[in-house]
């Protein structure tokens, strides 16, 4: 764990993992409350490992959910480069803060990475405004904690 | 803490770019991808490549659901078997007996279309497209199909379902392609009542079961239980298809606009399997003035 030796793997497989979760059907209820997963797994490696994937991973997830989800090509990529800039900004004092505390700081770079979605969205002309779209904010957030333990395992191996 | 002081970790003096010299490339990099795309269309290339690498993902995803079909299929019992077949040759029945009449009446209409010089486009050609089971936006109402321009598919080309009118393809990747259902809000399909002719557009509400037709006057002849088929104009869907029953036909005379709902007729929620389908090319391209181009007709009374 030392010098350029950094273990990568577990941090791609759980990238993978959470985009598979991002794209998995869900019933309509289950679908509308799905937490951001890969959202959330960017987030904890770069308040964790900043320099392991940092901003360039940010962006290369997003790209992927773009294609993905068929919208505008680059949305959801500045939306968590954004969102992945302020974690990193903050990760030393992310870092040390209880967990709910924590959770309360995801919910609102959550809530910003939903908000330039929202904000594209518009400006390219398909609004959703609908409240609901907040909701993965919300959620994503609540289930801080579990994520954090889950990837918690993950990042001893690193 | 000093456990995370190691090389990777190290608060971020010396290493490479700041993160926020990083995050402003990167900001403008996808500002610059988002004009590009969304402006000036550069980028349907790359959506094709893009729609190429993100194919095997889709089809892994979609494994265990087909594999649970696959299983399912495999283990129908002999006695549901023997009762679908009953159900299926009664309806082959009814259907050879409408088919009859059909063959008749498609000539007379060919004949009767040929003296008014005005064509309908016919659908030609049908294709059998499964539905990839990938979450795309809760709130959009589209889907992924396995085939693409590798098997003739364009984009604007209708998608029709056993029932009715399914939607129209959006973006034609190699080997699958994005479907816009005629729910989606940003949907919008020329329409016509089968009882009288009278045409409109059925605006689709973001609801999978309604359809709304904002553009009827209240004192347009149109009523509950009605159906709404194709009109063909706009030249994407062939004519004649059904697309909805009218459910609730709300005509307050204080108002200029009726309000109609309909409920589509495909079963857009349950499909596994739509149709693709090729239109033939009008034999001659002038219709008449009155039928060529269908402006919302918003008639104030």
């Amino acid at each position: 764990m030392s010098g350029d030796q950094l273990n990568r793997l577990p941090m791609m497989l759980s990238v993978f993992v959470g985009l598979t979760l991002s794209i998995l059907p869900l019933p309509r209820w289950l679908d509308i409350a799905r937490p951001d997963f890969l959202v959330i797994v960017v987030l904890y490696w770069s308040i964790m490992v900043p320099r392991a994937g940092g901003i360039l991973l940010a962006f290369a997830c997003g790209l992927a959910l773009d294609a993905f989800k068929g919208v505008v090509l680059g949305q959801h990529a500045l939306a968590l480069s954004l969102a992945t800039y302020v974690a990193i900004k903050l990760h030393l004092r992310i870092r040390i803060f209880p967990v709910w505390h924590q959770a309360l700081t995801v919910f609102w770079l959550l809530a910003l990475y939903q908000f330039v979605l929202f904000w594209i969205d518009g400006a390219t002309g398909h609004p959703i405004t609908n409240y609901a779209r907040w909701l993965p904010a919300f959620t994503g957030a609540a289930l801080w904690p579990v994520f954090a333990g889950l990837l918690g395992n993950a990042y001893q191996r690193t | 803490m000093v456990a995370f002081r190691n090389a990777e970790t190290r608060p971020i003096l010396g290493r490479g770019p700041s993160p926020g010299l990083r995050f402003f490339f990167f900001a403008l990099l996808a500002l610059g991808l988002m004009w590009l795309d969304q402006r000036q269309g550069y980028l349907d290339g790359v959506r094709y490549a893009l729609s190429m690498v993100v194919y095997p993902f889709q089809q892994l995803v979609n494994s265990p659901g087909a594999v649970w079909d696959w299983v399912e299929e495999s283990f129908v019992t002999r006695e549901r078997l023997g009762r679908e077949n009953e159900v299926l040759k009664v309806r082959l029945r009814e259907a050879d007996l409408k088919l009859m009449r059909f063959t008749d009446l498609e000539q007379e209409n060919l004949r009767l279309r040929g003296m008014r010089a005005a064509t309908a486009r016919i659908a030609e050609r049908v294709m059998v497209a499964e539905i990839l089971d990938v979450d795309l936006n809760p709130y959009r109402h589209r889907v992924i199909i396995n085939k693409g321009t590798g098997d003739g598919v364009f984009k604007g080309q209708a998608v029709l379902d056993a029932t009715g009118v399914f939607g129209q393809i959006t973006r034609a990747g190699a080997f699958s392609s994005e479907a816009i259902l005629i729910t989606d809000a940003e949907h919008a399909i020329p329409v016509q009542v089968n009882r009288n002719g009278l045409r409109s557009l059925a605006v689709g509400t973001g609801d999978l079961s309604r359809l709304s037709l904002p553009f009827l006057p209240t004192n347009a002849d149109i009523k509950v239980g009605d159906l709404l088929v194709s009109s063909g104009l706009g030249g994407v869907f062939p004519a004649g298809y059904p697309v909805a029953t009218v459910t609730k036909a709300d005509k307050m005379a204080a108002q200029t606009l009726a309000n109609i709902v309909a409920q589509p007729a495909a079963a857009l929620d349950r499909d596994r399997e739509v149709l693709l389908v090729w239109l033939t090319e009008p034999a001659v391209a002038e219709v008449g003035p009155d039928s060529s181009a269908e402006p919302p007709a918003v008639k104030q009374p």
